[in-house]
């Protein structure tokens, strides 16, 4: 592959591909029943019921 | 018993493998290097074979307690005195070679006393020997107690921890020895990057292992950005340091890469090792000792995945902005622009994120010197992270670059972000890993924070100063088109910054020195008689009911 086709792979399918990952993972957080997931995450490192330093 | 025999096997054939290095040394640089590794290896070979339980004796010197609870914390407290050790070294050397700049006689006439051998002992000193220990060692914890397991492989744990001070001493020789890649944060040859590659792959390992072992089901976000950390260095220490050694028994190699495409690999690495060594992993320690020390969940763990994937996204393509104005096309050089100047958004929302964590507890941070420390670091996180970007702009940079603005910049991130969340952790983490009931003094936590706040202030503020000054001079053309300055004046008008950056060094090196006294007096079970940080206000002379009411002259009747 030539460095022009390398380059311009990465700036429009490349690109985009990266753009839709991203935006997946930051979609993720807001899907129903993650704010329950990451309260009881957050607050994890805090139960007393196993020695956690 | 066999398992004995091939492990002392093993050790004996490297110390061979490096006699025969120092037998057919190039250069007397890979001598020294050989004997080290050779001595190394004898002393693993020693250790090993020896019936003495050395495991043991060092506990009793460390003080260890003898419950050893639950976690495998051995490599952790190592580490915690290895970051202390490194740490007091790192910095000694610092406030030498900016003496040396003020003072050249400081130089000392020699070539492995001169400022340019000095600076990669100082700067890989405090990056990799302070940062990388206190990375290792907190994440060893961190990853411990989140996902409620032990360490996976505790051998190999340990080989990470011994692995990676055999790598700084060769790196520190190194440099002395003169050495060099010339690479930005990444001067050790060949060899040397080889073995990191080795201990880096195990520590890998370990992480990866314990991680897979755990006994929670959610992964707690610091190991995402430790995880991260661990994946990225590994690659980008690979590509950065592809080179071909002039000689199997020499130290010398030469880049896989030329031109231009050199100094972007190069950049790509410099300010990833910034975005993924300095950054990511000290976000991990703050993700989880802020809300520990706070006694309080983070702010917002939504925000906190948002803050993970943001980064991971956008710095790997900051790099070029580290060569603007350089035969780097110009597209490159947009594009590094570009991506630093979105990074401030989610380096703000991580540092909001840290700091409304103490929402509600915002006393603590008068009556907290360890919370203190913290709010202090993410502050300049936050400020190091706002100033970045604004460096970036073509526009600035034709103004800052090269000039000691950078410098100022890298040491408000670097003293100010790792350096006091690292000082934090370390308060954190001692009395819980050597049992005692709190440290030795909290005040002298105090002390310790307004000394380094101090140094950091004076050492930043010297430096903006200096480096506008440097660059306005050195773009100054008289109204016949020549240039006003030689470069020489603009040496001399440094003078008092480079003295003043001294002093805030000193004051900074002063608090670490009283941290050390500290943690020594902490670990040998000691606790000072102080008053306490803050006591609810008491006034005898008010505690007691109110007096009767006097009696009061009946109402007249109305007319």
């Amino acid at each position: 592959m030539s460095y022009d086709a390398l380059r311009h792979l990465a700036d429009s399918w490349g690109l985009v591909f990266l753009a839709a990952i991203f935006v997946t993972c930051i979609g993720w957080t807001f899907r129903k029943g993650a704010a329950a997931h990451h309260d009881r995450a957050a607050r994890m490192i805090f139960d007393e019921d196993v020695d956690n330093g | 018993m066999e398992s004995l025999l091939l492990k002392t096997g093993g050790w004996f054939a490297i110390a061979l493998l490096a006699f025969v290095g120092i037998m057919l040394a190039n250069d007397s640089g890979f001598a020294v290097h050989m004997t080290i590794v050779a001595l190394a290896a004898l002393t693993a070979m020693w250790v090993g074979m020896s019936r003495t339980d050395y495991a043991a004796l060092a506990r009793g010197v460390l003080k260890v307690p003898a419950d050893e609870g639950v976690y495998d914390d051995d490599p952790v407290r190592w580490g915690i005195l290895a970051t202390i050790g490194w740490g007091m070294v790192g910095f000694l050397v610092g406030l030498f070679i900016a003496l040396q700049l003020a003072f050249p006689a400081l130089n000392l006439g020699s070539e492995f006393t001169s400022f340019g051998r000095l600076r990669p002992l100082h700067t890989s000193g405090v990056i990799f020997a302070f940062g990388g220990n206190v990375l290792i060692a907190t994440s060893y914890y961190v990853v411990q107690r989140t996902c409620r397991a032990r360490l996976a492989f505790p051998t190999l744990a340990r080989f990470v921890f011994w692995g990676y001070q055999l790598f700084i001493v060769l790196a520190a020789t190194g440099y002395v020895l003169g050495i060099t890649e010339s690479r930005e944060y990444a001067e050790p040859e060949w060899y040397v990057d080889l073995w990191l590659t080795i201990v880096w792959v195990a520590y890998f390992v370990v992480f990866v292992g314990t991680i897979l072992k755990r006994r929670e089901p959610h992964i707690y976000v610091a190991n995402w950005f430790y995880l991260s950390f661990i994946i990225t260095i590994a690659m980008l220490h690979i590509v950065n340091n592809l080179a071909i050694p002039v000689s199997l028994f020499g130290s010398k190699s030469y880049s896989a890469f030329a031109g231009v495409q050199d100094a972007l690999t190069q950049w790509w690495y410099g300010h990833n090792a910034v975005a993924f060594f300095l950054t990511t992993p000290f976000l991990a320690m703050m993700y989880y000792f802020v809300p520990k020390q706070a006694e309080r969940p983070v702010y917002s763990y939504r925000l906190s995945i948002i803050h993970f994937w943001s980064l991971i996204f956008l710095y790997i393509w900051a790099g070029p902005h580290h060569l603007h104005y350089t035969a780097l096309p110009d597209w490159a050089q947009t594009l590094g622009m570009v991506f630093s100047v979105v990074l401030w958004m989610p380096s703000w929302g991580g540092m909001i994120n840290g700091l409304m964590t103490l929402n509600g507890a915002w006393d603590k941070i008068r009556t907290d010197p360890i919370i203190r420390m913290m709010v202090m670091a993410m502050a300049f996180y936050g400020m190091a992270t706002f100033e970045g970007p604004m460096l970036s702009i073509k526009a600035v940079n034709s103004l800052s670059h090269y000039t000691e603005w950078t410098i100022g910049h890298v040491h408000a991130g670097a003293l100010g972000w790792n350096g006091m969340i690292s000082f934090a952790a370390i308060y954190f983490l001692v009395p819980r890993l050597w049992g005692r009931e709190r440290l030795y003094s909290l005040r002298m936590v105090n002390w310790h924070f307004w000394l380094a706040t101090l140094g950091i202030v004076l050492y930043a503020a010297a430096m903006w100063v200096a480096g506008i000054t440097q660059g306005l001079m050195w773009r100054e053309y008289g109204s016949d088109g020549y240039l006003v300055y030689a470069f020489s004046e603009v040496v001399a008008a440094m003078f008092p910054y480079y003295v003043l950056r001294a002093v805030g060094g000193a004051l900074y090196l002063a608090g670490a020195v009283v941290m050390v006294w500290n943690v020594w007096a902490t670990i040998a079970g000691r606790q000072r008689d102080e008053q306490p940080m803050s006591m609810p206000a008491y006034d005898p002379a008010r505690d007691r009911p109110l007096a009767a009411p006097a009696p009061q002259a009946a109402p007249q009747p109305a007319e």
